[in-house]
């Protein structure tokens, strides 16, 4: 079986995700990392699904796509109406509500 | 007490339930002057009279019940009579027959003229049965009806009200209802137009009710009440004209002289009501008589009652307030100041005159302080009445006197004289003031040096009835006050050391005093007499010509009272004087009114005597004549309009001078009072309550304030702010400082650092549910 071709991809995606979000400063790919983060998660539940032969792992599959889809439509949104105020997507200047 | 069933068979030893419509029913007459004081405040001012109608017609009712109690009364004694007559014969033939009409009571000691229960019986009874058969009073006693209902109860005592009918009370109903009525008729002219007429007979009517329910009342609760609610009216009637400051003055002195007097009467009734244990009358006098209390007690009763008779009934040395209470009407001083409410006291020692009797110990001893009061009460009066130039003043004080008399022959254990002069009393003084009320009323003046003088010409029959009048109250054979005041000299026992017969005891003192003062009566008498109605009018009647004769509603009461002054002497005369007979020696109006029972002591009667008579008479006419010879021969002699010598004893004598100064200032009584007792009690007492107030309370106050402020402070700084704050403080400040360091290490506004501890977190928390899961 491919299944630890698939999970050794999926981790190799999920940590490139994980830099991206701790590293990045761009807004836009912060954002960017995360659907990174979320398809390796995609392509862990695909794998475990197909090899018990559970279809719920591709239905939690596509319902995290459709969630992603919604997030980043949200996440853009913010990060655009950062832009407009701040003329910046810079996430390190974005600090107004530190304590 | 002695075995009561050795005493059932042993013969003419009863009591007679006295009985009888009026005088059960003896309530209606104190009633009727109730109702009537309540429709006058109600309607009185829109009748015809003003009111005075209600007034009059209710105490004329009032009037004839009196009478009719007093018929039933003497039917009743004379029932007894009979019955005791036909016991006696039973006695005789060895047959008690206690069958019969008459309720015959067994349970009680009994007062009778055997000698074997006299034997049988304590010492005193054997005298009393004794001296009764000396008397030739009768043996079968009568008991007073009584009448009561519970009032209230309360901790297991029942408070009782109702009313006791004996003798006396009838005697009393009688004089105050006859009184009230002919001063009723006088005030709707005396009065007429003032401003307050209503309510002045208003007063009249609840005096009335008040004078009559306290002679009726069958406990000394109610003789407590009575007492007070007749002191109550006299304040308002002396006030009657308040808007004058003296008025109202005289009016609140005669109020609060009276508490003085009135604390004793509180006092000296509880101490009864504790020892004796029951508020009736007729329990409290067995009880004394009987020594179920101690003398002692007895004594310190008598002496708290004797303070209430001296402010209640005018004696030295709260006499002070009756001659300033001639502020109010005439009418009501002749009522309520001499006839009626000022022998309250008297009435009061007689009704409890078992308590004295034994308190005082009459019959055994020749001194007591009643006695005392009394007799230096009538000589101290009597001086003080030569100087007063205001004729209701002069006879203020002649009751005073007068009323020493009764107060002394109370003590002296002559109740019956005590009680016939009250009774005398009450007629002629009364007519005495209504006279000078008449006289006042044509000269607008009480002043007799000032405003009047010569009257006889103008006013006869004032003139006529004054002097009719003034002769009974000088007691002068054969008018009413001479058989009075002899009987009270009789009883004195004094005139025992010159061979009369002696009453209780021996008292001498007193027997001087008493002559004294009947020689001081006639001769100020004579004063008054001339002053008034001898020599030139002094008045000035401002144009409106001759002082004439008052009206008719004045001068009627004026004769009937003069009537009275002059027949109501012979009430009390011993028939047995003339006929020589034993049996009529006694007397009848002491027979009808003295009781003859149980809660009554076991007096002695002195037997009257032709020597003292004749002494007495020498002594009152040598007073006449004395002042006679000053005012009608050598005043009148000087000029008809004069007053006294210009070139008198007082001018060329310094004791003379002295003593009238002292006469004139009253003894320095008033100053006392006011000056030495009052102010000098005020200024001290004033420095000392202000000293108390400011050292004592208001020291205590502040130091109270001082303290809680200090355990405040301390609280406040050391406890509140220290402790308490410093919890809540330290709370805020661990709280602000957890705060802090976690705002300014983690919360940095960081957004890789959140991401990057959320990552860390979540890296732990999934490899411990590797590990642990």
């Amino acid at each position: 079986m491919l299944l630890v071709q698939f999970l050794l991809l999926s981790s190799v995606l999920f940590c490139i995700g994980i830099y991206g979000v701790l590293a990045r400063k761009n807004g836009v790919m912060v954002l960017m990392s995360i659907e990174l983060i979320l398809n390796a998660v995609n392509i862990n539940l695909v794998a475990f699904g197909t090899m018990t032969n559970n279809i719920a792992g591709e239905v939690f599959a596509l319902f995290v796509i459709a969630i992603a889809a919604a997030e980043v439509g949200v996440g853009l949104a913010i990060v655009l109406l950062i832009f407009r105020n701040k003329r910046s997507v810079d996430l390190s200047s974005i600090d107004s509500m530190k304590g | 007490m002695v075995a009561l069933s050795a005493l059932a068979g042993e013969g003419p030893t009863s009591l007679i339930q006295a009985g009888g419509w009026f005088l059960e029913k003896a309530w209606i007459i104190p009633a009727l002057p109730a109702i009537s004081f309540v429709l006058i405040l109600f309607f009185g001012k829109r009748m015809k009279y003003k009111g005075a109608e209600f007034g009059i017609v209710s105490i004329a009712v009032a009037f004839i019940f009196a009478i009719c109690c007093v018929g039933q009364w003497i039917g009743q004694v004379n029932n007894a009579d009979s019955y005791s007559e036909k016991q006696e014969y039973h006695d005789e033939e060895k047959h008690s027959d206690q069958a019969g009409q008459n309720e015959i009571l067994n349970e009680e000691i009994l007062r009778t003229s055997s000698n074997e229960y006299g034997t049988a019986s304590s010492e005193k009874m054997t005298v009393s049965a004794l001296a009764e058969e000396k008397d030739g009073y009768s043996s079968v006693g009568i008991k007073p009806v009584i009448e009561r209902f519970t009032w209230w109860e309360s901790g297991g005592r029942s408070f009782q009200v109702g009313i006791m009918v004996d003798g006396l009370a009838v005697m009393m109903l009688f004089v105050v209802t006859a009184i009230s009525l002919l001063v009723h008729i006088y005030s709707t002219e005396y009065v007429a137009g003032d401003r307050r007429y209503t309510h002045y007979f208003a007063f009249l009517s609840l005096f009335s009710s008040s004078m009559l329910f306290f002679v009726i009342s069958e406990n000394i609760l109610q003789t407590i009440v009575g007492w007070e609610l007749v002191g109550v009216c006299s304040f308002a009637l002396i006030g009657h004209w308040w808007e004058e400051k003296p008025n109202s003055d005289a009016a609140l002195k005669a109020f609060l002289t009276n508490r003085v007097g009135d604390m004793g009467l509180l006092v000296g009734m509880i101490v009864l009501f504790w020892s004796a244990g029951s508020w009736s009358i007729v329990d409290i006098n067995n009880a004394a008589i009987n020594n179920e209390i101690g003398q002692s007690t007895l004594l310190i009763a008598s002496l708290c009652l004797t303070a209430a008779v001296m402010s209640k009934s005018g004696q030295f040395i709260l006499h002070t307030w009756l001659p300033d209470a001639m502020a109010g009407p005439t009418p009501v001083s002749a009522l309520i100041h001499a006839a009626t409410m000022v022998v309250a006291g008297i009435y009061m020692v007689a009704r409890l005159y078992g308590v004295f009797f034994e308190g005082f110990d009459i019959a055994g001893s020749s001194f007591n302080v009643l006695a005392l009061v009394g007799s230096v009460t009538l000589v101290g009066a009597g001086l003080l009445a030569f100087v007063q130039d205001d004729i209701k003043k002069v006879l203020a004080y002649s009751t005073v006197s007068q009323l020493g008399y009764m107060v002394m022959a109370l003590g002296v254990g002559a109740w019956t004289a005590a009680v016939f002069h009250l009774f005398t009393h009450a007629f002629f003084k009364a007519g005495l003031f209504l006279g000078a009320g008449s006289v006042s009323h044509s000269v607008h003046s009480f002043d007799m040096k000032k405003s009047m003088g010569g009257m006889r010409k103008f006013m006869p029959t004032t003139y006529k009835t004054f002097i009719v009048c003034t002769i009974a109250l000088m007691g002068l054979p054969p008018l009413a006050g001479f058989w009075s005041k002899d009987e009270i000299l009789v009883g004195t026992g004094g005139w025992g050391i010159f061979g009369g017969t002696g009453g209780n005891g021996t008292y001498v003192f007193a027997l001087v005093m008493g002559i004294i003062g009947a020689a001081l009566t006639c001769a100020y008498m004579t004063r008054v007499i001339y002053l008034t109605f001898f020599g030139e009018f002094r008045g000035d009647t401002h144009g409106h010509g001759d002082p004439h004769e008052s009206g008719k509603r004045i001068t009627i009461p004026l004769v009937i009272l003069a009537v009275m002054a002059t027949g109501a002497g012979f009430l009390n005369f011993p028939v047995g004087f003339l006929t020589g007979s034993k049996a009529g020696w006694q007397e009848r109006f002491g027979h009808y009114v003295e009781p003859v029972a149980t809660y009554f002591p076991p007096i002695a009667h002195g037997t009257p005597s032709w020597s003292l008579a004749i002494f007495s008479t020498v002594v009152a006419i040598i007073g006449v004549s004395a002042a006679g010879y000053y005012f009608f021969v050598k005043v009148n002699a000087q000029s008809p309009a004069a007053t006294e010598l210009t070139n008198g004893l007082t001018e060329k004598s310094k004791v003379a001078k002295a003593g009238h100064t002292l006469l004139k200032q009253k003894y320095y009584l008033d100053h006392l009072y006011t000056d030495i007792i009052a102010n000098g009690t005020k200024g001290p007492v004033a420095d000392a309550v202000y000293w108390t107030n400011q050292k004592g309370i208001d020291e205590a106050v502040n130091q109270v304030g001082k303290q809680t402020a200090r355990a405040a402070t301390f609280v406040y700084e050391k406890i509140d702010q220290n402790m308490v704050d410093g919890v809540v403080n330290l709370s805020g400040r661990a709280t602000e400082g957890l705060g802090e360091t976690t705002r300014t290490i983690i919360q940095r506004g960081k957004i890789h650092q959140y991401a990057a501890i959320m990552f860390a977190a979540t890296t732990i928390l999934a490899g411990l549910l590797i590990v642990f899961v």
